[in-house]
């Protein structure tokens, strides 16, 4: 096992940096927050990180496994169709995940 | 548990700040957000309990994705042969999920510090984009929003930011931070300390979140349908898996941004010419 003092730097650079980067932003939001720029891309901004998270989340499917991705993909359309229809987040997520699993460990 | 990047949660015992209050004695922690002029509607005055609820009902479904992460991520640390409370330590305090999953791997193998440093850098550079529309003017008291800064994860950035911040109180926002913050951490206690015995044979659990991802696309591109961000985004995050398969999260906002900058300006240019 790696000794405490190394342990301890490890969490201490991660944590530093992981702050300093959150925090950033909010340090420089308010300088920029009032030209038209910046209004526009905050304005653009929510849909398209969430765009790209969805994207993310779908890449990190394992097209090797048993199933060849189709639990989750099926899992994913089963989420954007349950949500269409009714508009209920928490609905969605459950129909999609149960679509997921049972397909990944019932099925393949 | 692949989902590396499940956003962590931030640090270990969430002082949780019960909304309006706790002016602490910590003034140079002040995010320097100016927006105090906001009103902000009897909000502030409901009971703790109410925000509570209105952050279980609108994010308890990730608290529990989180805490089956969280178990994986703790499956992982006993795996690569390093004691089991260090899953809830790192989880705890760094709160950033995919990037701890990768320092695992680099503690196990005792790599550099200053790598160590680089790979926390890149991979957490995304959130760099996340206080730009984040609504923190919401939390009153610089506790909480010193706490908000430091658990600003993925999913707190995607749930809270897409919704319409009038309707969101400092309490509710708290709330649903100390959730996927709790949610990580114990879920690291637990996996640590029962290896890979528990629900890690079952398959698939870490799509919870993909799912959340993808419903809140859907919702954000249904209440205000905005094709070209949308196709945008997209195209930058393609580019970025194409790229770097490694860490495309920072990469596709990098560009995403990029996009939006030249789309404003020409914009405007149009504009100036009309």
């Amino acid at each position: 096992m790696p000794s405490p003092g190394y342990i301890v730097a490890v969490i201490a650079i991660a944590v530093g940096i992981t702050f300093v980067l959150r925090l950033t932003p909010f340090l420089a939001a308010p300088k920029l927050r009032d030209s038209a720029a910046m209004t526009a891309v905050s304005r653009w901004m929510p849909l398209g990180i969430v765009v790209i998270l969805a994207v993310y989340g779908l890449s990190t499917i394992d097209f090797s496994a048993p199933g060849h991705g189709v639990p989750a993909l099926s899992g994913a359309a089963a989420t954007v169709l349950v949500h269409v229809w009714r508009r209920n987040a928490v609905l969605s997520i459950v129909a999609g995940t149960a679509v997921c699993l049972v397909l990944a460990n019932l099925v393949f | 548990m692949s989902a590396p990047h499940t956003a962590s949660l931030p640090s270990a015992p969430p002082p949780a700040p019960p909304a309006g209050t706790a002016p602490g004695p910590v003034p140079e922690a002040a995010p320097g957000d100016v927006r105090t002029d906001d009103v902000e509607p009897a909000a502030s005055e409901r009971p703790a309990a109410s925000d509570f609820r209105a952050a279980l009902r609108s994010a308890g479904v990730i608290w529990l994705g989180i805490f089956v992460l969280g178990i994986g991520f703790g499956v992982l640390v006993t795996a690569h042969g390093l004691p089991w409370w260090l899953a809830p330590v790192i989880s705890a305090t760094v709160f950033a999920g995919s990037v701890e999953f990768v320092l695992i791997g680099l503690i196990a193998a005792g790599a550099p510090l200053a790598g160590i440093a680089l790979t926390t850098f890149l991979m957490n550079s995304r959130h760099l984009f996340y206080g730009l529309s984040y609504p923190l003017h919401r939390i009153r008291s610089r506790w909480g929003r010193l706490y908000a800064i430091f658990s600003l994860c993925d999913e707190a950035f995607a749930i809270l930011s897409s919704r319409d911040p009038r309707t969101l109180t400092g309490g509710r926002m708290i709330w649903t931070h100390v959730g996927m913050h709790a949610g990580w951490a114990t879920g690291a206690v637990l996996g640590g300390l029962t290896g890979a015995t528990l629900l890690s044979g079952v398959e698939g659990l870490d799509f919870i979140l993909t799912a959340l991802f993808i419903v809140l696309a859907v919702d954000a591109y249904l209440s205000r349908p905005d094709p070209l961000t949308a196709v945008l985004a997209g195209v930058s995050a393609v580019v970025a898996i194409l790229l770097v398969p490694g860490s495309m999260l920072p990469v596709a906002m990098a560009v995403f941004l990029a996009t939006l900058v030249a789309r404003f300006a020409i914009a405007s240019r149009r504009s100036r010419r009309a």
